[in-house]
């Protein structure tokens, strides 16, 4: 159902970095999984609607637009979160260049 | 000590009678997570100084009779996913073993605020993903009422903490039965409210249109406690709603029961069903209006809950990328930024979690979108319009809460697919947004067996109504 060079390639898109065994037991395991799922392929949706969400297709229970001003709250915890990040200079976030030089 | 069982309305009484001050209570639960901890493992984080700090101050407000709410001094636990302000919160990850919560979840300001006591963080599998926390990277927690067993998962510390006495209550998250389940294995009384019902603030995103916050207790009348404290509105979650508290109109007399018969076919364990049914008979005999009704998609509820769960945890867990915080590689010279991203999160992630992640991105990738993601949420629409039907005919369901009892460590880890199908009874609430209550029905060989509950958005104290009477008509079998 999914090879190899499949699972490579979504482990890419992931950003995920496998070692070769991840990678075999991966394609047996989501082969299973995914043959598993196609379960749904039996259901007729033709006509139904999808949800994205869990509020009730009646709409009687629609969660109201939430929205806010957009305006400049002083936070209280700009200390703690930066102390959280792994590489950071002069209170900016540090990344790698993302242009090859 | 007989102060390990008691309630919370048992203890809040104590304390205010002066029986017991609140740091000699705090201190029976520590010594009790000191004695047994080692064999139930259900803790990943104690905070005894703090713990004992947030008594005494409950002590003087006694002392100086000021008010007191029901949960001041109550010592409880919270899931390693919940935010509490300066401490740990690992998600059960390695990817977040040193990560530092800079907030407090909304929960945990509601409950500090009603003076309860915080004891510690709880095992879970790793970002809530599993069903018997063998998936956390750091311990497994065993069943305390066998502890050849698990717990079930994800929320397993947090019910096995309930369940030993070492906490009077404690909070869960529940995305597909993340709460009920391990309650049922457990044996203890697990709430999962409403989507909506409890903010979200705070705690580590798995699948954002399924996730729900909800205690873990030792009875119904302690759920419906710790309910009332957390569930409201917050501007912090967009989709948290203001609950009108409207009273119960519950009437025994007048209530309908259905039993889905799906949930009585094919993968329940015989004694599980025998015991369910037993006891509907039972209370049939009460007076109970019990019918037969069909939720005609259940068979799709699995993979329709695992397609979604694993997309929105595949785009939650994108986060994890060792720039803003958690483990990082972001040192290492020689790596450039795509590397960076690959190493911290190959080498952060456990196995499970890679597995939903690349299920996830599998299903969201270009061509397999209509066939996985969008058609599961086509049949995640039919699944609703089950219990919509249903709900017109009934007003309530009754349904076991897992196909079996709690199984063998290790039993189960290795086949990722019967895993899954441990959730098979309880996703669907999670799908369809309802109120479930998982409570305690009785046990086959020492493994407890678990009840579950389910109503109509927003009706969780009929839940509870209904949850207390048959309480009753359990203790008195």
């Amino acid at each position: 159902m999914i090879d190899k060079k499949e699972v490579q390639h979504i482990a890419n898109l992931a950003r995920l970095y496998l070692e070769q065994k991840e990678i075999e037991k991966m394609e047996k395991e989501l082969s299973l999984i995914l043959d598993y799922f196609n379960l749904l392929k039996d259901v007729d949706v033709e006509d139904v609607k999808a949800s994205f969400g869990s509020i009730n297709t009646q709409g009687n229970l629609s969660i109201k637009e939430a929205t806010r001003e957009d305006s400049v709250i002083k936070g209280d915890n700009t200390k703690e979160i930066l102390e959280l990040i792994p590489e950071k200079e002069n209170g900016f976030v540090k990344v790698k260049s993302i242009f090859n030089k | 000590m007989e102060l390990l069982n008691l309630t919370i309305k048992q203890l809040h009484k104590k304390l205010l009678d002066k029986e017991i001050s609140a740091v000699e209570l705090t201190k029976v639960f520590l010594s009790q997570i000191d004695k047994i901890d080692k064999n139930i493992n259900a803790f990943l984080n104690v905070s005894k100084d703090s713990a004992i700090l947030q008594a005494k101050e409950i002590d003087e407000k006694i002392s100086q009779k000021q008010e007191i709410s029901i949960l001041a001094g109550i010592p409880m636990a919270l899931k390693d996913n919940i935010l509490v302000k300066g401490e740990k919160c690992t998600a059960g990850s390695k990817i977040l073993e040193d990560y530092i919560a800079p907030y407090d979840a909304t929960c945990v300001k509601k409950l500090k605020k009603a003076g309860a006591v915080f004891l510690g963080k709880t095992n879970l599998d790793e970002f809530a993903m599993g069903s018997s926390t063998e998936n956390s990277a750091f311990k497994i927690t065993h069943n305390p009422q066998d502890l050849s067993c698990v717990p079930g998962g994800s929320s397993g510390g947090s019910a096995a903490s309930v369940k030993a006495n070492e906490c009077v209550f404690a909070l869960g998250s529940d995305t597909g039965g993340s709460i009920r389940q391990p309650a049922s294995l457990c044996g203890v009384v697990g709430l999962k409210p409403t989507y909506g019902a409890v903010s979200r603030y705070g705690l580590i995103a798995f699948a954002s249109s399924l996730d729900q916050i909800g205690p873990l207790t030792k009875n119904v009348e302690d759920a419906k406690i710790v309910f009332d404290f957390i569930k409201g509105q917050d501007k912090k979650d967009s989709t948290s709603v203001e609950l009108n508290s409207k009273k119960s109109n519950f009437n025994l007399k007048n209530i309908k029961i259905g039993l889905p018969k799906e949930y009585f076919q094919e993968g329940i364990n015989p004694g599980v069903e025998k015991m369910i049914k037993d006891f509907i008979r039972k209370i049939q005999g009460k007076g109970l209006n019990i019918e037969e009704i069909s939720l005609p998609h259940t068979k799709y509820a699995i993979p329709c809950y695992f397609l979604i769960s694993a997309c929105e945890a595949s785009a939650n867990l994108s986060r994890y990328d060792g720039i803003k915080y958690g483990k990082s590689n972001i040192k290492e010279k020689e790596l450039d930024i795509l590397d960076t991203y690959l190493k911290t999160r190959g080498q952060g992630f456990g196995k499970e979690v890679k597995r939903r992640i690349m299920l996830g991105t599998y299903a969201l990738s270009s061509g397999y979108y209509d066939a996985y993601y969008l058609r599961a949420q086509k049949v995640r629409t039919l699944i609703k319009q089950d219990f919509e039907n249903a709900f017109k005919k009934v007003d309530m369901i009754l349904t076991p809460t897992s196909p079996f009892t709690a199984f063998k460590i290790g039993e189960k880890v290795e086949d990722a697919l019967s895993m899954y199908l441990a959730d098979a009874f309880t996703v669907s609430a999670n799908l369809a947004g309802l109120p479930a209550l998982s409570m305690p029905c009785g046990e086959i060989e020492n493994l407890p067996v678990g009840l579950q509950i389910i109503s109509n958005n927003f009706t969780e104290n009929d839940i509870f109504e209904m949850g207390s009477f048959l309480e009753k008509i359990i203790a008195n079998n």
